[in-house]
Order: structure tokens, then sequence, then C-alpha cells
């Protein structure tokens, strides 16, 4: 764990009692058992937001606490060690960042301050396909009046079913493919012409295809420049990936800890399972590789709040490492718990389902590695 | 403090900087790296004059008690001698391992006898010391060790058989356990010291599949121990092994650096070639070289982190438990990759159709399979973190 101000050891501190009271894992089963088409629980959300939760990157001008990246992880971690599901971090990191980042003085001000306070949620409506590809936007912008009207199609945008606001990656010149011709917008999520579908994934958690059918929008929608929407997108993007990795390592660590109380409880072959060395050493290697992927964490977040400009690679080491650690964690969850881990009414298969969604998400492993590979030159 | 006046760490990098100049010889910059190599080469002038004058000056120990000639500085005033001694191609000619582990274990559990003989000559780098743990049957389970110390009143005759005796074809001194009770394990166990050159004492170096080393057997045949070189209570020897032990892995878990050398992606793209975009033409190869720097890149990060927490929690941090087995997987798994993407011209043993660098890349493989074998090997540490961190229990 890096070393903590006061503020953010009692934000991590107030996060940690709240999860575990308010937020338990059985929350979690609760939601997805009621069906609900948000993908969160409402209530706990408002709840969220009261504690401050979704301003804490956004400048206290602006409504939010302006505590930073690593704030928001430590948040982030807590509340992935139950699995709850909030729009926190598409909403209250993502789209935020994108204002902070490329809005206008108008824009922020509009939007800020309701982000911050929960009112609106937002999210990042960027891929088109199964993959991340963030430069692959057909999604077309064309002038129209003193405007701009959208037509195309967004796909696995999350938190998309409660998204009050919507930040568009549209392709204003050039071909799908291009980074350049990229320009990003702000849509109303009840913008005529906007239509959603829910999709229901294994994670349980809010996930949209979006549609846009010929939605007009003013000049004043543009976030940052025209054409040049890409910069912008990969900034907003790595704070979001960084967040999402310290929502995954609280994940990972819990459901390393699951099974580590498990393997000191269960008995066959007379004794705990827990004092077989076959066992032993395979949680040796799961703590090993949880302290390295915590290491790559930790320096992501703490250089986005230092804005150095390593920030990519390492943005893309710690997405990486965080996506191979916590799919061999939900895996050896399953596999050490044997049949118990197998049933429903276990959580360790939410663990699971959740690890592949999250890796899925802002480019799994295989994209980050050729990422921070690229930014290295090779 | 030694002869500087005030504390300020700015006065104290020029004072450092100032007699590094007036002090390193010119025509050892850059041979840092020499003092590494497992082989032994007779020192030049320059080599002794430059040992004697970080002796003297007792900054090749900066933290050690001036009483017996160490630097009597704090931690910080020793990165920054470190960074002075690097920022001009100079290298600490003091080290071995009686500065790596045993000065720092006498120092704790030494009588002051003891170390008023001991610790000066390690400071000053006068003489070597060996380390005699291992024994044929006493590896990971060094606890069942066999080598006997009997009482014989005012000294100890020894007999038996030492294993992994690193450098101890050039050693003077010997610390080394020995069974001074043969009805318990871990209890029966005592720590002592003799000169190597007592009768008694042959060593035989042993070749290894890397060619040379530094390590030896130890045969030891009647030995005499004095009393007064026993550090620690009698039968009280594992507890002062226990200690020097982490001393050990620290040291072991990636100060290598893997392998100092070029990079593993400048290699790559020099023997592989790169395609039209710039990316390693070999795509396998491109993914496994990428994952081992990021392996190497969270490894350097943890250790920071490591440093970082164990400084503001006084403590050790519980991150340190994985150093070596983290450092040692990534260092193998580039030594690896790097006779892999070198080809057959990674398979040379030795002659001129191959470079220095080819030919240093083969014996780094071979020569870094101890790594995980050493200093608690690979398994041992896991089971460490199993029992120690994880709480897990011992099997019935």
């Amino acid at each position: 764990m890096a070393v903590l101000n006061e503020e953010q050891t009692m934000l991590r501190d107030a996060a940690k009692s709240w999860v575990q009271e308010k937020s338990p894992v059985t929350a979690f089963r609760k939601m997805r058992d009621s069906g609900v088409e948000l993908g969160y629980d409402a209530n706990a959300w408002n709840e969220m937001a009261e504690m401050g939760w979704a301003g804490v990157i956004i400048p206290e001008e602006y409504g939010g606490s302006d505590f930073g990246y690593l704030s928001m992880g430590l948040i982030l971690e807590e509340t992935g060690r139950t699995l709850t599901a909030s729009p926190l971090l598409a909403s209250g990191l993502a789209t935020a960042s994108a204002l902070v980042l490329g809005g206008s003085d108008a824009q922020k001000s509009e939007w800020l301050p309701k982000i911050a306070g929960g009112e609106v949620v937002g999210a990042l409506a960027i891929d088109e396909g199964a993959h991340h590809a963030p430069e692959k936007v057909a999604l077309k912008a064309e002038k129209s009046g003193s405007g701009y009207k959208l037509s195309g199609s967004k796909s696995f945008v999350l938190e998309g079913m409660a998204a009050g606001l919507l930040v568009v990656s549209a392709r204003t010149s050039g071909a799908a493919g291009d980074t350049d011709g990229i320009t990003l917008f702000l849509v109303a999520g009840d913008a005529k012409g906007v239509s959603r579908k829910r999709l229901h994934l294994a994670d349980s958690r809010g996930a949209a295809n979006i549609t846009f059918d010929g939605v007009e929008v003013g000049e004043d929608a543009v976030l940052g420049e025209v054409g040049k929407g890409y910069a912008l997108l990969e900034k907003t993007l790595d704070r979001a990936r960084a967040g999402l990795c310290a929502e995954m390592l609280g994940s990972a660590l819990q459901a390393f800890e699951i099974t580590l109380d498990y393997l000191k409880v269960r008995v066959q072959f007379g004794q705990v399972i827990g004092s077989f060395q076959a066992l032993q050493h395979r949680a040796a290697k799961m703590f090993t590789d949880l302290e390295l992927a915590r290491s790559a964490v930790e320096a992501a977040l703490q250089a986005i709040d230092a804005d150095t400009p390593d920030v990519p690679e390492l943005v893309s080491l710690a997405k990486a490492k965080m996506g191979d650690v916590f799919h061999l964690v939900s895996n050896e969850m399953v596999q050490m718990h044997g049949g118990i881990g197998m049933t429903d009414a276990h959580d360790a298969g939410f663990y699971m389902k959740r690890a592949r969604a999250a890796e899925a998400a802002f480019g799994n492993q295989g994209y980050h590695r050729d990422r921070y590979a690229r930014i290295q030159g090779y | 403090m030694a002869d500087f006046g005030g504390s300020d760490l700015d006065a104290f990098r020029t004072e450092a900087r100032d007699w590094i100049e007036a002090n390193f010889p010119k025509s050892l910059k850059g041979k840092g790296g020499m003092m590494m190599r497992e082989e032994r080469s007779e020192p030049t002038p320059d080599m002794d004059a430059w040992r004697k004058a970080m002796g003297e000056k007792g900054w090749g120990v900066p933290t050690w008690p001036t009483q017996y000639g160490g630097g009597g500085l704090t931690p910080a005033h020793g990165r920054i001698i470190q960074q002075e001694l690097g920022r001009v191609g100079a290298y600490n000619p003091i080290g071995g391992m009686g500065v790596m582990m045993f000065g720092p274990t006498l120092l704790e559990y030494g009588t002051e006898a003891q170390k008023q003989q001991h610790i000066p000559p390690i400071v000053k780098g006068e003489l070597q010391w060996c380390q005699g743990f291992s024994e044929p049957g006493a590896g990971s389970d060094l606890a069942s060790l066999q080598t006997r110390a009997e009482d014989k009143g005012d000294h100890y005759i020894v007999n038996g058989q030492k294993i992994w005796t690193s450098g101890a074809q050039w050693a003077q001194w010997c610390f080394c356990l020995v069974r001074t009770d043969t009805t318990k394990k871990h209890e029966g166990i005592s720590f002592v010291l003799f000169p190597m050159d007592v009768p008694g004492v042959e060593v035989r170096p042993i070749p290894l599949i890397a060619g040379n080393s530094p390590f030896c057997e130890t045969f030891l045949t009647d030995v005499r121990v004095e009393k007064d070189q026993v550090v620690g209570p009698v039968n009280g020897g594992w507890t002062v092994a226990k200690r020097l032990l982490p001393h050990e892995r620290s040291g072991l878990s990636g100060a290598g650096g893997g392998g100092g050398g070029r990079s593993l992606v400048k290699l790559a793209k020099e023997y592989v070639g790169s395609d039209e975009s710039g990316r390693l033409a070999d795509t396998d190869l491109r993914t496994r070289v990428i994952m081992n720097e990021i392996d190497g890149r969270a490894f350097q990060l943890t250790a920071m982190r490591a440093m970082a927490e164990s400084k503001a929690n006084s403590g050790p941090s519980a991150a340190t438990s994985i150093m070596k087995n983290a450092g040692t997987r990534w260092m193998q798994d580039r030594a690896e990759l790097t006779i892999e993407l070198m080809g057959h011209q990674g398979l040379g043993w030795e002659g001129d159709d191959f470079t220095a660098e080819e030919l240093g890349a083969v014996r780094s493989w071979l020569g870094g399979k101890a790594t995980t074998i050493y200093g608690g090997s690979q398994e041992v540490q896991n089971n460490i973190i199993s029992k120690r961190i994880l709480g897990l229990p011992d099997p019935k």
C-alpha cells in the first residue's frame, strides 16, 4: 500500500466501513437477482454520492473535493472488494476526467457539479465492436446548420442504461482506424434520436448498446477540438483504466482472502487443505503477484496525480499486470473451493465473471502489452 | 559523525564529492563491475590504494559505528555517498560476505571483544569471510546439519563437510554453523568462527554448469575452534543464523538488475529485427519480451514501494517477502529470452566465433539458475510466505 496522507487515510477508512456495512457481496447478489435495469442499486449510489465520492477528482469550484486519482483509487479498491456495482468509475472518474481535461468553462459549469453530486450519471460511449479499439470510430458527425448530426452506434457502454450524459467519440473526417478526424461530443442521455438496449453480461453490471439516429447537437457540444479528439480520449481512457485497475485490485485481493480463509477451514484427508504444500505454493504465488500488481496500479495512479509523461506506459503496465493477476486469482478461487465454488450460492463465480468483464473493459491484457511496447518503440 | 561538522545533507554531498574527486583513481572509472565477477585477478596498485582510502574513511560501510572504524552516518548520508560514487563512475571497494552478512550479524550478537577483533578488518576490506552453512545433506533443510563440534574444555574440535562455501578459496576466515548438541535439531546448533589457515581445513573449488565458480567444498578434520569464537549462546546459533539470512536474501533478490548489460529490447531488435511499423519481427518472442519487461518494471516499482513503506512505518513491509522469488524469476526468464533471441549465437561456450556479450549471456543464463536454489530456494521462500505471511498451517 502506498504511503497515504491524512485525508487519503480517512477516505480509505470511510470507504472500507461503508462497503462492509452497506454494500457487502450479498447486496450485489440482491441487485443481480432483482434484475434491475440500471445494473446497480440507486439507493446505494445516492449514499456514495452524498459522501462526496463522485467528486473526488473534480475541482472544488465545480463542487468536488479535488483529492486526486490515488484517492479515487482507494475508494474503488474498497468497492471492488465486495463487487459493489455503481457508476463511480464511469461517471465520477471517466466522464468527469473528460470534462476536467477537455471541457470549456461553460461545459464544466453545466455538468461537473451535477456529476459531483450524483444527480447525473455520465458514461463513455467509445467502442463500436466487441474489442476495445478507440481509434476504430465509424459513428459519423456531420455538419448540420450551426451544429452537428450524429449517426451510428456504440457498443458495451458501461453504465449506458443510467447515463444522463454521454461522452461520444465521433468521426468528423477520415475513416475508421484513423486517429485524426475523431471529435468528442457531449450528448444528453434524453436527446432525440438516442436509443439504448440493455446488454445482459455475465458480470451483471450495467451495460448497453446505444444507437444515435441523426442526433442533433449544437457547436457547444464539442468537447475539446474538432478532429483532434483522440489525444483527449486517450488521456481520459488512461484515467478510466487506472481507476478500473484499482477496482480490480480490490476484487482480486478479496477473492484471494476468501480463498485463503477457505484453505484454513476445509478439511479433507483428516487435515485442513491449506496444510498441503501443493496449495500453499499456489497461494504464495498469488500473494507475490498481487504485491507486484499493487505496485503497478499505485504507480499509475500516482503518475496521473503528478501528471508525469509516463502515464500511458504505466497505465498499460498496470492494466496488463492487474488483468493477468485477477484472471489467475479468480480461477484459483473456483478451483480451490472445489464443488462449492461451482455453485451459484457461493460468491466465487461472481469474482470470476467480474474478472473477465473487467479484463475486457478499456483494453485487455493483449491490448495493453502491445500498447506498452509500442509506446517504447518496439 | 565522522570527520565533518554539521548534519546538513547538501553540505555533506559537497564534502563527499570533493573527497571522492581527490581520492578515487581515474584509472578505475567504470571498473566497478569487475569487482562483482566470479573470477578473481590480482588487484592493481590503484585498486589497493582506493580500497585503503575508503577503508580508512569508513565509507565502505557508512552506517556502521565509528568505534569499529565505520562511517557512523545515517542511511541518508550513505545514499549520498552511493550517488556520488555512481556520478563519477566509482565503486565501493569494500564488500563481500563480511560486509553483506557477517558484519551486521556480529554487530548485533557479538561480544565486545569479537567486534573489536573482527569488524575493523572488514571495514578496511583487509580480509574476506566465507560462509560455512550448507552441507551435502543439509540444503533447504539447513537445520539438519551434521558437522560436529566436540567440547574439549577450553576449545572445540570440529569435524564435518561444508558445501557451497562461496569464496572459501580466497577467504581468510569462516563463519560456520556446527552441531554442539546431537539430541536436539534447531537448539543444538552453534555459530562459530575460525581462520581458514588452521590445520584440518581443506578447500576444493566446484566447477559448475556455467564453468568456474566461487563455490567450494570445505572439509573440516579435527579443526580447533576457540571458545571465545562462538557468536551468541552455545546451542543458540540457529537464532543468529536466521537473523543473518534476510541479509543474504535482500542481497540476492535482484541486485544484478538483469545482468547490467544492454536492454533485452535492444538485443531483440538487433538479433530478430523489426517489421515496417517498428515492432519486433517475431511476434511470439515480442509478447514474451513485453511480459518480461512488464514483470521487471513491476518488480522495480515494488522495490521502491517496499522502501517507501518501511521508511514510513519504520519496519519491514510485507512486500519484502516476495522480492527474492519475484526478482529471481524475472532474471532467469530474462536470461532464457536473451539466449533464445540470439539463436545459435547464444549458445557459444568459448572461442572467437562469438562476441563477449554472447559468451557472457550463456554463462549468465547457466549461472543464474543458482539464484532460485541458494539463499533459501524458491520453494523455501514459498513455504515462508505460506506460513509466516499467509498463516497456512504445517501438514499433520
